[in-house]
């Protein structure tokens, strides 16, 4: 059925047609609508799942570890600020080997208080073990939240699916929405191997010892490398069933193309645009989007970049000390290269608490590429100029 | 005889920034009566703190010319402490909602009453949360519909004013801010008093809980008997929990000693009259006897 919907709504309909069981969620600005969408949904019956409105976000992941634990298909939703207050239930959660599904709106990290779009909260929940895919469409939206439930399944690993604050979670697409029995045929009731039960007592998170630790952490990140091939497997499955494959990333007019443009997100659609533009002007550029970061895909990524002249990062996050993060990832994965095909790459930030990444900025910042006028290892995008580094923080007038 | 140029009135306590509440929110009221109260005490706004959390009144910093902190979810009691703490000799205002302060920073203020942290906490009690458009929080009476709760909030509510008595607040009021008088007063003595003072003020949300609050609030409103013995706990707690009246006026009063206090006298036991201990002294208290 197709339907208009933001990106939001399109979170809450993946979540319905998952038949989620429990949703445990607290409000926070740009998330609000999609629980808010699930709660009606709940309330009219659409939904047969229970649904908790705590008292902070911190208690709305113990509230989906419990779901979860008891066997249970999980989810709730969050931005910024309350992914931040979940931090220490996130860990756990990963460390449980619980199959929740997140979607997260990415919104920029306080101070100064932003309600807009940057990857920085997602991003510094990089280390916790949750796997994380970034969306460019409400389409994408819907469809990988299913996906992210079978995966997270499949692997015992929970997901974080992501969308840009406002550019994606508040504006209206058109939107295939699957039908429940294609999605039922797709995505079978959960059996947890492991789960809290009656007839089998036993007791969850017990002290471990230092003979051990390391090896529940070993399986974590075989479970990681596992899920690359699941992610593919499924994303294959889901094109057969309804005509829209994904993949772990997805490259745009990289026949031939010499200068490589890297994003994630809704950037994507923009730069699309410029790569027509630019190559009906004669430049051989070409578009990788980044959809799957956790696990992180670099072989894709060696086999797509390995050979071409230059590649440009466009990162709409910094890891503070040292570039952006996708720009760090992408690099520290061509190090393998042998030295003959690795490119010159180059990054760039942009787009920080939802300033705006036009289709000038992207061809500017292609163009400067291309003509190797980016002489630093990160250009910082449309900023005004810091001469101090250190009191840059107060920019006055 | 000329005004006086020295004393502050309530334009000295506004800022340029114009508030973004809507038209009729009851914040407005409890803005208003801050100023007033301010001037009246003639609060030096170099030594005054506003501190809030998140949500539509915890903009309210912003509106008053003192130092502000528009802090963390939750954790405007949590920055009070640590400021009380390290500059005594402040005024310390901390102001929320009841989303704010009752449900993701509950922790701290039960911890802040118990503790009779010297700071003025006022909340401003919609029973809604506002600023993300109307969920269900801890005061929102049980059976109202909210985005929500569709079909009507399953859960109790809270009464912030039992809760600061049960716990130890020293000072708790509940105040109107529909009745600018008397909820100048209130603020006035809460910032007075030296102890945890907490001002309840029933605030209403004309955007997601509906312009009819304020004429049913007006309709249930009372004052306090005159003969009110406040520093009788149980006396206090016959006017929580209301139904059918608002009662306002402080409920409860006592004097005891502050957090600071209590600190400064450990640090007089611990340092005794003479000098402060040297290093080697330290060493041997902690020496298990051999």
């Amino acid at each position: 059925m197709r339907k208009v919907i933001k990106g939001n709504g399109a979170v809450a309909h993946g979540v319905r047609l998952a038949r989620a069981q429990v949703i445990s969620a607290y409000p926070i600005t740009p998330q609000t609508s999609i629980i808010e969408e699930l709660a009606s949904m709940v309330a009219e019956g659409e939904l047969d799942a229970r649904f908790i409105k705590v008292e902070s976000e911190h208690s709305a992941m113990a509230g989906c570890i419990a779901a979860s634990s008891a066997g249970a298909r999980a989810f709730t939703a969050t931005s910024a600020q309350g992914l931040a207050l979940m931090h220490e239930l996130i860990h756990w959660a990963a460390g449980a080997r619980l199959p929740i599904v997140l979607a997260n709106v990415n919104r920029a990290m306080a101070p100064g208080w932003s309600i807009w779009t940057d990857q920085n909260d997602s991003l510094s929940q990089r280390d916790t073990g949750w796997m994380q895919v970034y969306c460019e469409s409400s389409q994408e939206v819907v469809d990988s939240v299913i996906q992210a439930f079978k995966v997270s399944e499949r692997v015992l690993l929970p997901t974080i699916v992501v969308l840009d604050a406002f550019f994606l979670s508040h504006t209206y697409e058109d939107v295939e929405i699957p039908e429940q029995e294609l999605v039922d045929g797709f995505l079978p009731p959960l059996e947890l191997p492991q789960k809290l039960d009656l007839e089998h007592p036993a007791a969850l998170g017990n002290l471990v010892f230092p003979d051990r630790y390391m090896e529940f952490r070993r399986k974590m990140e075989l479970a990681q490398q596992h899920a690359l091939g699941v992610w593919e497997e499924v994303g294959r499955e889901w094109g057969e069933l309804t005509g829209r494959p994904y993949g772990l990333l997805e490259e745009y007019r990289t026949d031939g193309a010499e200068l490589v443009l890297v994003c994630a997100a809704t950037a994507a659609s923009t730069a699309r645009v410029v790569v027509d533009r630019m190559r009906d002007a004669g430049i051989p550029v070409g578009l990788v989007r980044l959809r799957v970061f956790r696990p992180f895909p670099a072989d894709a990524f060696r086999a797509v970049l390995g050979g071409r002249r230059k590649v440009l990062v466009l990162d709409r996050n910094c890891s503070f000390g040292h570039h952006g993060i996708f720009h760090q990832e992408i690099k520290s994965a061509l190090f393998e290269l042998p030295a003959a095909e690795q490119p010159e790459i180059r990054g760039v930030i942009a787009g920080l608490g939802g300033r705006d990444i036009t289709p000038e900025d992207i061809e500017d910042m292609l163009t400067r590429a291309w003509e190797g006028r980016l002489e630093e290892a990160t250009t910082w995008w449309d900023v005004l100029p810091a001469e101090d580094p250190v009191r840059a923080a107060s920019v006055r007038s | 005889m000329s005004p006086d140029v020295n004393k502050l009135t309530v334009k000295d306590y506004k800022t340029d920034l114009k508030p973004v509440w809507c038209p009729g929110c009851g914040d407005y009221g409890v803005l208003n009566a801050l100023y007033r109260a301010m001037a009246e005490l003639q609060l030096e706004p170099w030594n005054t703190v506003v501190l809030s959390g998140i949500g539509c009144s915890s903009r309210l910093p912003g509106y008053v010319a003192t130092y502000g902190f528009n802090s963390i979810h939750g954790r405007a009691l949590a920055l009070a402490t640590g400021v009380k703490t390290a500059r005594p000799e402040l005024h310390v205002i901390a102001v929320g909602g009841d989303g704010d302060g009752m449900a993701i920073g509950g922790n701290h203020f039960m911890h802040s009453c118990r503790r009779n942290l010297d700071v003025t906490y006022i909340l401003m009690d919609n029973e809604i949360y506002g600023l993300t458009k109307g969920q269900t929080a801890p005061t929102t009476p049980t059976g109202d519909k909210t985005k929500s709760s569709y079909y009507g909030n399953p859960e109790p509510a809270v009464d912030p004013v039992e809760l600061a008595i049960s716990v130890g607040a020293t000072w708790v009021a509940r105040g109107y801010s529909g009745d600018m008088k008397t909820l100048t007063k209130l603020i006035t003595q809460a910032i007075e008093h030296k102890g945890f003072a907490f001002l309840n003020v029933i605030s209403p949300c004309v955007t997601f809980r509906g312009d009819h609050q304020f004429k049913e609030i007006k309709e249930k409103l009372r004052y306090l008997p005159e003969d009110h013995d406040a520093t009788d706990r149980t006396a206090a707690l016959r006017y929580v929990r209301e139904k059918d009246v608002v009662t306002t006026g402080v409920l409860y009063r006592v004097e005891e000693p502050t957090l600071g206090d209590r600190l400064e006298h450990i640090r007089m036991v611990a340092q005794g009259d003479g000098e402060p201990p040297t290093t080697q002294e330290i060493i041997n208290h902690f020496m298990p006897l051999s």
